[in-house]
Protein backbone atom coordinates (compact mmCIF):
# COMPACT_ATOMS: atom_id res chain seq x y z
CA UNK A 1 0.00 0.00 0.00
CA UNK A 2 2.66 2.40 1.15
CA UNK A 3 4.99 1.20 -1.58
CA UNK A 4 2.35 1.81 -4.25
CA UNK A 5 2.01 5.33 -2.94
CA UNK A 6 5.73 5.96 -3.25
CA UNK A 7 5.83 4.56 -6.79
CA UNK A 8 2.90 6.79 -7.74
CA UNK A 9 4.70 9.78 -6.21
CA UNK A 10 7.92 8.92 -8.01
CA UNK A 11 6.32 8.53 -11.41
CA UNK A 12 3.55 11.06 -10.90
CA UNK A 13 5.57 14.07 -9.75
CA UNK A 14 7.56 14.54 -12.99
CA UNK A 15 4.42 13.92 -15.05
CA UNK A 16 2.52 16.58 -13.09
CA UNK A 17 5.43 19.03 -13.36
CA UNK A 18 5.68 18.49 -17.12
CA UNK A 19 1.93 18.91 -17.49
CA UNK A 20 2.04 22.11 -15.44
CA UNK A 21 4.87 23.44 -17.61
CA UNK A 22 2.95 22.45 -20.74
CA UNK A 23 -0.25 24.18 -19.66
CA UNK A 24 1.38 27.27 -18.15
CA UNK A 25 3.57 27.87 -21.21
CA UNK A 26 0.82 27.09 -23.74
CA UNK A 27 0.17 30.62 -24.99
CA UNK A 28 3.55 32.06 -23.97
CA UNK A 29 4.96 34.89 -26.06
CA UNK A 30 7.95 35.37 -23.73
CA UNK A 31 11.06 34.93 -25.88
CA UNK A 32 12.98 33.08 -23.18
CA UNK A 33 10.15 30.74 -22.19
CA UNK A 34 8.58 29.46 -25.41
CA UNK A 35 5.63 27.03 -25.19
CA UNK A 36 6.68 23.51 -24.23
CA UNK A 37 4.78 22.18 -27.21
CA UNK A 38 7.10 24.16 -29.49
CA UNK A 39 10.20 23.03 -27.55
CA UNK A 40 9.15 19.41 -27.96
CA UNK A 41 8.55 19.95 -31.65
CA UNK A 42 12.08 21.33 -32.01
CA UNK A 43 13.35 18.45 -29.84
CA UNK A 44 11.96 15.97 -32.31
CA UNK A 45 13.27 17.82 -35.36
CA UNK A 46 16.74 18.39 -33.92
CA UNK A 47 17.56 15.23 -32.05
CA UNK A 48 15.28 12.52 -33.49
CA UNK A 49 17.30 11.80 -35.50
CA UNK A 50 18.87 14.57 -37.57
CA UNK A 51 21.75 15.21 -35.17
CA UNK A 52 21.73 11.79 -33.58
CA UNK A 53 24.93 10.40 -35.03
CA UNK A 54 26.64 13.73 -35.67
CA UNK A 55 26.19 15.08 -32.15
CA UNK A 56 24.44 12.81 -29.64
CA UNK A 57 26.59 9.78 -30.43
CA UNK A 58 29.75 11.86 -30.38
CA UNK A 59 28.90 13.23 -26.95
CA UNK A 60 27.94 9.84 -25.55
CA UNK A 61 31.07 8.21 -26.90
CA UNK A 62 33.25 10.86 -25.24
CA UNK A 63 31.38 10.37 -22.01
CA UNK A 64 31.66 6.58 -22.04
CA UNK A 65 35.34 6.47 -23.04
CA UNK A 66 36.32 9.25 -20.63
CA UNK A 67 34.43 7.67 -17.75
CA UNK A 68 35.73 4.16 -18.48
CA UNK A 69 39.33 5.41 -18.59
CA UNK A 70 38.80 7.34 -15.36
CA UNK A 71 37.33 4.26 -13.68
CA UNK A 72 40.19 1.98 -14.71
CA UNK A 73 42.92 4.50 -13.88
CA UNK A 74 41.23 5.57 -10.63
CA UNK A 75 40.79 2.04 -9.28
CA UNK A 76 44.20 0.87 -10.53
CA UNK A 77 46.12 3.84 -9.18
CA UNK A 78 44.07 3.67 -5.98
CA UNK A 79 45.25 0.10 -5.43
CA UNK A 80 48.88 1.07 -6.01
CA UNK A 81 48.69 4.00 -3.59
CA UNK A 82 46.82 2.03 -0.92
CA UNK A 83 49.21 -0.92 -1.13
CA UNK A 84 52.24 1.33 -0.81
CA UNK A 85 51.30 3.30 2.30
CA UNK A 86 54.52 5.33 2.31
CA UNK A 87 54.11 6.50 -1.29
CA UNK A 88 50.41 7.11 -0.63
CA UNK A 89 51.20 9.38 2.30
CA UNK A 90 53.48 11.58 0.18
CA UNK A 91 51.13 11.69 -2.79
CA UNK A 92 47.99 12.47 -0.76
CA UNK A 93 48.43 16.29 -0.65
CA UNK A 94 49.06 16.42 -4.41
CA UNK A 95 45.93 14.42 -5.10
CA UNK A 96 43.85 16.64 -2.86
CA UNK A 97 45.28 19.75 -4.51
CA UNK A 98 44.30 18.57 -7.99
CA UNK A 99 40.99 17.29 -6.72
CA UNK A 100 40.21 20.76 -5.35
CA UNK A 101 40.50 22.42 -8.78
CA UNK A 102 36.98 22.71 -10.22
CA UNK A 103 36.94 20.08 -12.99
CA UNK A 104 35.69 22.50 -15.61
CA UNK A 105 38.70 24.75 -15.01
CA UNK A 106 40.90 22.00 -16.44
CA UNK A 107 39.34 22.24 -19.88
CA UNK A 108 41.23 25.41 -20.98
CA UNK A 109 44.57 23.77 -20.12
CA UNK A 110 43.77 20.86 -22.36
CA UNK A 111 42.58 23.13 -25.14
CA UNK A 112 45.98 24.86 -25.11
CA UNK A 113 47.83 21.58 -24.86
CA UNK A 114 45.98 19.33 -27.29
CA UNK A 115 43.63 21.63 -29.18
CA UNK A 116 39.92 21.29 -29.70
CA UNK A 117 39.72 17.71 -30.91
CA UNK A 118 38.12 14.64 -29.45
CA UNK A 119 41.38 13.82 -27.66
CA UNK A 120 41.10 17.06 -25.69
CA UNK A 121 37.57 16.25 -24.61
CA UNK A 122 38.29 12.69 -23.57
CA UNK A 123 41.45 13.78 -21.76
CA UNK A 124 39.58 16.50 -19.84
CA UNK A 125 36.75 14.13 -18.92
CA UNK A 126 39.17 11.45 -17.79
CA UNK A 127 41.36 13.72 -15.71
CA UNK A 128 38.43 15.40 -13.99
CA UNK A 129 36.57 12.14 -13.36
CA UNK A 130 39.56 10.17 -12.11
CA UNK A 131 39.84 11.86 -8.71
CA UNK A 132 36.57 10.86 -7.02
CA UNK A 133 37.19 7.20 -7.92
CA UNK A 134 40.88 7.37 -6.99
CA UNK A 135 40.21 8.89 -3.57
CA UNK A 136 37.29 6.56 -2.83
CA UNK A 137 39.36 3.51 -3.82
CA UNK A 138 42.24 4.50 -1.54
CA UNK A 139 39.83 5.20 1.34
CA UNK A 140 37.97 1.94 0.76
CA UNK A 141 41.14 -0.13 0.70
CA UNK A 142 42.60 1.55 3.78
CA UNK A 143 39.36 0.72 5.57
CA UNK A 144 39.46 -3.01 4.82
CA UNK A 145 39.11 -4.86 8.12
CA UNK A 146 42.40 -6.15 9.49
CA UNK A 147 40.69 -9.46 10.35
CA UNK A 148 40.02 -10.06 6.65
CA UNK A 149 43.70 -9.44 5.93
CA UNK A 150 44.66 -11.94 8.65
CA UNK A 151 42.19 -14.50 7.25
CA UNK A 152 43.69 -14.07 3.78
CA UNK A 153 47.19 -14.55 5.15
CA UNK A 154 46.37 -17.55 7.36
CA UNK A 155 44.68 -19.35 4.48
CA UNK A 156 47.63 -18.44 2.28
CA UNK A 157 45.70 -16.73 -0.50
CA UNK A 158 47.90 -15.61 -3.39
CA UNK A 159 48.47 -11.91 -3.99
CA UNK A 160 46.12 -12.05 -6.98
CA UNK A 161 43.40 -13.72 -4.91
CA UNK A 162 43.83 -11.16 -2.15
CA UNK A 163 43.42 -8.29 -4.62
CA UNK A 164 40.58 -9.69 -6.74
CA UNK A 165 38.66 -11.78 -4.22
CA UNK A 166 39.17 -9.93 -0.94
CA UNK A 167 40.30 -6.31 -1.28
CA UNK A 168 38.28 -5.39 -4.36
CA UNK A 169 34.92 -6.65 -3.04
CA UNK A 170 35.65 -5.37 0.49
CA UNK A 171 36.30 -1.88 -0.91
CA UNK A 172 33.47 -2.29 -3.44
CA UNK A 173 30.86 -0.11 -1.73
CA UNK A 174 33.37 2.76 -1.39
CA UNK A 175 34.55 2.37 -4.97
CA UNK A 176 30.97 2.41 -6.25
CA UNK A 177 30.25 5.69 -4.46
CA UNK A 178 33.39 7.17 -6.00
CA UNK A 179 32.42 5.94 -9.46
CA UNK A 180 29.00 7.53 -9.13
CA UNK A 181 30.55 10.94 -8.39
CA UNK A 182 33.01 10.36 -11.25
CA UNK A 183 30.12 9.72 -13.61
CA UNK A 184 28.49 13.02 -12.68
CA UNK A 185 31.81 14.85 -13.04
CA UNK A 186 32.41 13.21 -16.43
CA UNK A 187 28.98 14.37 -17.57
CA UNK A 188 29.60 17.99 -16.54
CA UNK A 189 33.01 18.08 -18.19
CA UNK A 190 31.65 16.41 -21.32
CA UNK A 191 29.27 19.34 -21.82
CA UNK A 192 31.81 21.97 -20.79
CA UNK A 193 34.43 20.59 -23.17
CA UNK A 194 31.96 20.88 -26.05
CA UNK A 195 31.28 24.53 -25.31
CA UNK A 196 34.78 25.56 -26.36
CA UNK A 197 35.98 25.79 -29.94
CA UNK A 198 34.20 24.96 -33.15
CA UNK A 199 32.89 21.61 -32.08
CA UNK A 200 30.25 18.96 -32.30
CA UNK A 201 28.15 17.54 -29.52
CA UNK A 202 25.05 18.25 -27.51
CA UNK A 203 26.77 20.95 -25.45
CA UNK A 204 28.01 22.69 -28.59
CA UNK A 205 24.56 22.54 -30.22
CA UNK A 206 22.92 23.93 -27.10
CA UNK A 207 25.37 26.80 -26.82
CA UNK A 208 25.09 27.54 -30.52
CA UNK A 209 21.29 27.69 -30.23
CA UNK A 210 21.56 30.15 -27.36
CA UNK A 211 24.06 32.33 -29.24
CA UNK A 212 21.90 32.39 -32.36
CA UNK A 213 18.83 33.22 -30.26
CA UNK A 214 17.04 29.95 -31.03
CA UNK A 215 15.71 29.66 -27.51
CA UNK A 216 13.44 26.66 -28.14
CA UNK A 217 16.43 24.75 -29.54
CA UNK A 218 18.43 25.65 -26.48
CA UNK A 219 15.67 24.35 -24.22
CA UNK A 220 15.45 21.14 -26.22
CA UNK A 221 19.22 20.64 -25.70
CA UNK A 222 18.82 21.16 -21.96
CA UNK A 223 15.98 18.64 -21.86
CA UNK A 224 18.08 16.12 -23.78
CA UNK A 225 21.00 16.56 -21.37
CA UNK A 226 18.64 16.05 -18.44
CA UNK A 227 17.28 12.85 -19.97
CA UNK A 228 20.75 11.50 -20.73
CA UNK A 229 22.01 12.32 -17.23
CA UNK A 230 18.99 10.64 -15.71
CA UNK A 231 19.38 7.49 -17.81
CA UNK A 232 23.13 7.30 -17.15
CA UNK A 233 22.55 7.49 -13.42
CA UNK A 234 19.79 4.91 -13.60
CA UNK A 235 21.97 2.45 -15.54
CA UNK A 236 24.74 2.99 -13.01
CA UNK A 237 22.36 2.34 -10.11
CA UNK A 238 21.11 -0.87 -11.76
CA UNK A 239 24.68 -2.12 -12.10
CA UNK A 240 25.51 -1.14 -8.54
CA UNK A 241 22.50 -2.99 -7.16
CA UNK A 242 23.50 -6.12 -9.02
CA UNK A 243 27.14 -6.08 -8.02
CA UNK A 244 26.62 -4.92 -4.45
CA UNK A 245 23.47 -6.90 -3.70
CA UNK A 246 25.27 -8.46 -0.71
CA UNK A 247 26.10 -5.03 0.70
CA UNK A 248 22.66 -3.54 0.17
CA UNK A 249 21.03 -6.66 1.64
CA UNK A 250 23.27 -6.74 4.72
CA UNK A 251 22.75 -3.04 5.38
CA UNK A 252 18.99 -3.40 5.09
CA UNK A 253 19.06 -6.33 7.52
CA UNK A 254 21.28 -4.43 9.96
CA UNK A 255 18.88 -1.49 9.92
CA UNK A 256 15.88 -3.75 10.48
CA UNK A 257 17.43 -5.29 13.59
CA UNK B 1 32.70 -37.04 7.30
CA UNK B 2 33.57 -40.51 8.45
CA UNK B 3 36.49 -41.82 10.42
CA UNK B 4 37.48 -43.97 7.45
CA UNK B 5 37.92 -40.84 5.36
CA UNK B 6 40.84 -39.74 7.50
CA UNK B 7 42.02 -43.19 8.57
CA UNK B 8 44.77 -43.10 5.96
CA UNK B 9 46.18 -39.90 7.44
CA UNK B 10 49.18 -40.12 9.73
CA UNK B 11 49.05 -38.64 13.20
CA UNK B 12 48.28 -34.90 13.16
CA UNK B 13 51.01 -32.35 13.77
CA UNK B 14 52.68 -31.42 17.01
CA UNK B 15 53.22 -27.81 18.03
CA UNK B 16 56.35 -26.87 19.96
CA UNK B 17 56.78 -23.44 21.47
CA UNK B 18 60.29 -22.80 22.82
CA UNK B 19 61.22 -19.68 24.81
CA UNK B 20 58.98 -17.56 22.60
CA UNK B 21 59.13 -13.85 23.34
CA UNK B 22 57.59 -10.84 21.67
CA UNK B 23 58.16 -7.19 22.33
CA UNK B 24 57.44 -4.03 20.42
CA UNK B 25 60.00 -1.27 20.11
CA UNK B 26 63.59 -1.53 21.24
CA UNK B 27 65.91 -0.43 24.03
CA UNK B 28 64.53 1.17 27.18
CA UNK B 29 61.18 1.93 25.58
CA UNK B 30 60.56 -1.66 24.46
CA UNK B 31 57.19 -2.99 25.50
CA UNK B 32 57.42 -6.68 26.37
CA UNK B 33 54.18 -8.47 25.58
CA UNK B 34 55.33 -12.06 25.87
CA UNK B 35 58.27 -13.17 27.97
CA UNK B 36 59.70 -16.62 27.48
CA UNK B 37 56.75 -18.91 26.72
CA UNK B 38 57.41 -22.61 26.50
CA UNK B 39 54.76 -25.27 25.99
CA UNK B 40 53.94 -28.17 23.70
CA UNK B 41 50.75 -29.35 22.10
CA UNK B 42 51.17 -33.07 21.49
CA UNK B 43 49.76 -34.68 18.40
CA UNK B 44 45.99 -35.09 18.61
CA UNK B 45 45.68 -33.15 21.86
CA UNK B 46 43.27 -30.38 22.72
CA UNK B 47 45.13 -27.72 24.67
CA UNK B 48 43.57 -24.54 26.01
CA UNK B 49 45.53 -21.45 26.85
CA UNK B 50 43.81 -19.43 29.58
CA UNK B 51 44.82 -16.15 31.00
CA UNK B 52 43.33 -12.87 32.12
CA UNK B 53 42.20 -10.54 29.37
CA UNK B 54 44.89 -8.29 27.97
CA UNK B 55 47.57 -10.89 28.70
CA UNK B 56 48.75 -10.99 25.09
CA UNK B 57 46.92 -14.09 23.94
CA UNK B 58 46.12 -12.59 20.56
CA UNK B 59 49.75 -11.57 20.06
CA UNK B 60 50.77 -15.14 20.88
CA UNK B 61 48.35 -16.51 18.29
CA UNK B 62 49.63 -14.09 15.66
CA UNK B 63 53.13 -15.39 16.28
CA UNK B 64 51.96 -19.01 16.10
CA UNK B 65 50.02 -18.36 12.89
CA UNK B 66 53.06 -16.75 11.31
CA UNK B 67 51.35 -13.37 11.02
CA UNK B 68 53.98 -11.70 13.18
CA UNK B 69 57.59 -12.71 13.76
CA UNK B 70 58.62 -13.58 17.31
CA UNK B 71 61.26 -11.34 18.87
CA UNK B 72 63.14 -14.39 20.11
CA UNK B 73 62.56 -18.09 20.62
CA UNK B 74 60.68 -20.30 18.20
CA UNK B 75 57.38 -21.96 17.47
CA UNK B 76 57.66 -25.09 15.37
CA UNK B 77 55.28 -27.57 13.79
CA UNK B 78 56.70 -31.09 13.64
CA UNK B 79 60.15 -29.57 14.06
CA UNK B 80 59.80 -26.98 11.28
CA UNK B 81 60.10 -23.43 12.58
CA UNK B 82 57.10 -21.23 11.73
CA UNK B 83 58.22 -18.19 9.71
CA UNK B 84 54.98 -17.51 7.81
CA UNK B 85 51.43 -18.89 7.83
CA UNK B 86 51.96 -22.69 7.98
CA UNK B 87 50.02 -24.71 5.38
CA UNK B 88 48.89 -27.29 7.96
CA UNK B 89 47.25 -24.71 10.22
CA UNK B 90 43.77 -23.20 10.14
CA UNK B 91 42.64 -20.39 12.40
CA UNK B 92 39.15 -19.57 13.69
CA UNK B 93 38.87 -15.95 14.76
CA UNK B 94 36.82 -14.50 17.57
CA UNK B 95 34.89 -12.03 15.45
CA UNK B 96 32.90 -14.23 13.12
CA UNK B 97 31.16 -11.22 11.61
CA UNK B 98 34.53 -9.77 10.62
CA UNK B 99 36.31 -12.95 9.56
CA UNK B 100 33.77 -14.21 6.99
CA UNK B 101 33.47 -12.62 3.56
CA UNK B 102 30.05 -10.94 3.51
CA UNK B 103 29.97 -10.92 -0.31
CA UNK B 104 30.28 -14.70 -0.56
CA UNK B 105 27.66 -17.29 0.24
CA UNK B 106 28.43 -19.85 2.93
CA UNK B 107 29.65 -22.44 0.43
CA UNK B 108 31.79 -19.92 -1.45
CA UNK B 109 33.32 -18.80 1.85
CA UNK B 110 34.39 -22.40 2.37
CA UNK B 111 35.75 -22.65 -1.16
CA UNK B 112 37.86 -19.47 -1.13
CA UNK B 113 40.87 -20.92 0.78
CA UNK B 114 40.75 -24.09 -1.33
CA UNK B 115 41.25 -22.36 -4.68
CA UNK B 116 44.99 -22.15 -4.51
CA UNK B 117 45.26 -25.82 -3.50
CA UNK B 118 44.07 -26.63 -7.05
CA UNK B 119 42.09 -29.66 -5.99
CA UNK B 120 39.89 -31.55 -8.44
CA UNK B 121 36.40 -30.01 -8.46
CA UNK B 122 34.89 -33.17 -6.99
CA UNK B 123 37.22 -33.08 -4.00
CA UNK B 124 36.52 -29.41 -3.33
CA UNK B 125 32.81 -30.22 -3.40
CA UNK B 126 33.25 -33.19 -1.09
CA UNK B 127 35.37 -31.28 1.39
CA UNK B 128 32.76 -28.51 1.55
CA UNK B 129 29.92 -31.02 1.93
CA UNK B 130 31.75 -32.83 4.73
CA UNK B 131 32.58 -29.62 6.54
CA UNK B 132 29.03 -28.28 6.25
CA UNK B 133 27.62 -31.59 7.46
CA UNK B 134 30.04 -31.65 10.41
CA UNK B 135 28.75 -28.29 11.66
CA UNK B 136 25.13 -29.02 10.66
CA UNK B 137 24.76 -26.24 8.11
CA UNK B 138 24.01 -28.13 4.87
CA UNK B 139 20.75 -26.22 4.56
CA UNK B 140 22.43 -22.80 4.75
CA UNK B 141 25.05 -23.24 2.03
CA UNK B 142 23.50 -20.72 -0.36
CA UNK B 143 22.83 -18.08 2.27
CA UNK B 144 25.09 -15.18 3.08
CA UNK B 145 26.82 -15.10 6.49
CA UNK B 146 25.00 -11.94 7.52
CA UNK B 147 21.67 -13.73 7.09
CA UNK B 148 22.66 -16.20 9.83
CA UNK B 149 22.70 -15.96 13.63
CA UNK B 150 25.98 -15.40 15.46
CA UNK B 151 26.33 -19.04 16.45
CA UNK B 152 25.68 -20.18 12.89
CA UNK B 153 28.23 -17.71 11.55
CA UNK B 154 30.85 -19.13 13.89
CA UNK B 155 29.91 -22.60 12.63
CA UNK B 156 30.58 -21.35 9.09
CA UNK B 157 34.00 -20.11 10.21
CA UNK B 158 34.69 -23.53 11.76
CA UNK B 159 33.47 -25.27 8.59
CA UNK B 160 35.81 -23.11 6.52
CA UNK B 161 38.69 -24.28 8.69
CA UNK B 162 37.56 -27.93 8.40
CA UNK B 163 37.28 -27.81 4.61
CA UNK B 164 40.90 -26.66 4.58
CA UNK B 165 41.74 -29.99 6.32
CA UNK B 166 44.28 -28.60 8.77
CA UNK B 167 46.41 -30.75 11.01
CA UNK B 168 46.34 -28.06 13.65
CA UNK B 169 43.21 -26.06 14.34
CA UNK B 170 43.84 -22.89 16.31
CA UNK B 171 40.91 -20.98 17.76
CA UNK B 172 41.05 -17.48 19.24
CA UNK B 173 38.30 -16.96 21.82
CA UNK B 174 35.99 -18.74 19.39
CA UNK B 175 32.88 -18.79 21.54
CA UNK B 176 33.25 -15.48 23.36
CA UNK B 177 30.68 -13.63 21.28
CA UNK B 178 27.78 -16.08 21.37
CA UNK B 179 25.12 -16.75 23.99
CA UNK B 180 25.59 -19.39 26.70
CA UNK B 181 23.46 -22.15 25.16
CA UNK B 182 25.13 -21.73 21.76
CA UNK B 183 28.49 -21.76 23.48
CA UNK B 184 27.78 -25.21 24.99
CA UNK B 185 26.73 -26.52 21.57
CA UNK B 186 29.85 -25.13 19.92
CA UNK B 187 32.10 -26.59 22.64
CA UNK B 188 30.66 -30.02 21.99
CA UNK B 189 30.99 -29.46 18.26
CA UNK B 190 34.65 -28.62 18.82
CA UNK B 191 35.28 -31.92 20.63
CA UNK B 192 33.39 -33.90 17.98
CA UNK B 193 35.22 -32.46 14.96
CA UNK B 194 38.57 -32.85 16.65
CA UNK B 195 37.90 -36.59 16.77
CA UNK B 196 36.21 -36.89 13.36
CA UNK B 197 38.79 -34.83 11.52
CA UNK B 198 41.82 -36.09 13.45
CA UNK B 199 43.32 -32.74 14.37
CA UNK B 200 45.49 -31.20 17.02
CA UNK B 201 43.52 -28.34 18.57
CA UNK B 202 44.74 -25.23 20.36
CA UNK B 203 42.13 -22.94 21.89
CA UNK B 204 42.77 -19.58 23.47
CA UNK B 205 40.11 -18.55 25.95
CA UNK B 206 39.55 -16.47 29.04
CA UNK B 207 36.78 -18.82 30.21
CA UNK B 208 38.20 -21.21 32.80
CA UNK B 209 35.24 -23.63 32.76
CA UNK B 210 35.47 -23.84 29.00
CA UNK B 211 39.21 -24.50 29.15
CA UNK B 212 38.78 -27.34 31.65
CA UNK B 213 35.83 -28.82 29.76
CA UNK B 214 37.57 -28.88 26.36
CA UNK B 215 41.15 -29.69 27.24
CA UNK B 216 43.50 -32.55 27.63
CA UNK B 217 45.82 -29.93 29.07
CA UNK B 218 45.41 -26.35 30.23
CA UNK B 219 48.26 -23.86 29.90
CA UNK B 220 47.73 -21.08 32.43
CA UNK B 221 49.26 -17.74 31.51
CA UNK B 222 50.17 -14.95 33.88
CA UNK B 223 50.17 -11.38 32.64
CA UNK B 224 52.39 -8.36 32.12
CA UNK B 225 54.31 -9.76 30.38
CA UNK B 226 52.74 -13.07 29.44
CA UNK B 227 54.46 -16.16 30.80
CA UNK B 228 53.40 -19.73 31.60
CA UNK B 229 52.36 -20.00 35.24
CA UNK B 230 51.74 -23.69 35.05
CA UNK B 231 50.44 -26.50 32.88
CA UNK B 232 47.62 -28.62 34.24
CA UNK B 233 46.76 -32.06 32.90
CA UNK B 234 43.03 -32.62 32.65
CA UNK B 235 42.19 -36.30 32.93
CA UNK B 236 38.44 -36.06 32.95
CA UNK B 237 36.67 -39.05 31.36
CA UNK B 238 35.85 -38.96 27.68
CA UNK B 239 33.46 -38.40 25.95
CA UNK B 240 32.66 -35.29 27.85
CA UNK B 241 29.16 -34.13 28.55
CA UNK B 242 27.99 -30.65 29.43
CA UNK B 243 25.95 -31.90 32.41
CA UNK B 244 27.76 -34.91 33.84
CA UNK B 245 31.33 -33.74 33.19
CA UNK B 246 30.70 -30.32 34.64
CA UNK B 247 29.18 -31.80 37.81
CA UNK B 248 32.15 -34.07 38.55
CA UNK B 249 34.10 -33.18 41.70
CA UNK B 250 37.31 -33.44 39.65
CA UNK B 251 35.95 -30.74 37.33
CA UNK B 252 35.32 -28.44 40.26
CA UNK B 253 38.77 -29.15 41.69
CA UNK B 254 40.48 -28.39 38.37
CA UNK B 255 38.63 -25.15 37.81
CA UNK B 256 39.49 -24.08 41.36
CA UNK B 257 43.16 -24.81 40.67
CA UNK B 258 43.16 -22.73 37.52
CA UNK B 259 41.11 -19.94 39.02
CA UNK B 260 43.33 -19.58 42.07
CA UNK B 261 46.39 -19.38 39.81
CA UNK B 262 44.87 -16.65 37.70
CA UNK B 263 43.39 -14.74 40.63
CA UNK B 264 46.63 -14.75 42.60
CA UNK B 265 48.41 -11.42 42.24
CA UNK B 266 51.40 -11.91 39.99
Amino acid sequence: MRKTLYVLLGVGTPVVLLAAWFVASAGSTNTFFPPLSYILERFQELWLFAHFSSDILVSLLNLVIGFALAAVIGVGLGFVLAMLPKVGGYVDPVIHFFRSIPPVALVPIFVSLIGFGIEMRIASITLAAVFPTLIATVDGLRGVDSTLKDVSAVYRLSTGEKIIRVFLPAAGPHIASGLQVSLQTAFVVMIASEMLGPSQGIGAMTLLAQQSFMIADMWSGIILLGVIGFIANMLFELGRRRLLAWYIGSRRLARAQ
Amino acid sequence: MTNEAVAGKAAPSRLDVRSLAKSYGAGAKAKVIIEDLTFTVETGEVVCIVGPSGVGKTTLLKCLAGLQPASSGTAAIDGRVIDGPPPEMALVFQDYNRSLMPWLTVRKNLMLPLRHLRLPAAETRERCNDALAAVGLEHAEHQYPWQLSGGMQQRVAIARALAYRPEILVMDEPFASVDAQTRFDLEDLCLKIRKDFNMTVLVVTHDIDEAVYLSDRVVVLGSKPARVLTTIDVDLPSPRDQITTRSLPEFAALRTDVLSLIKRPA
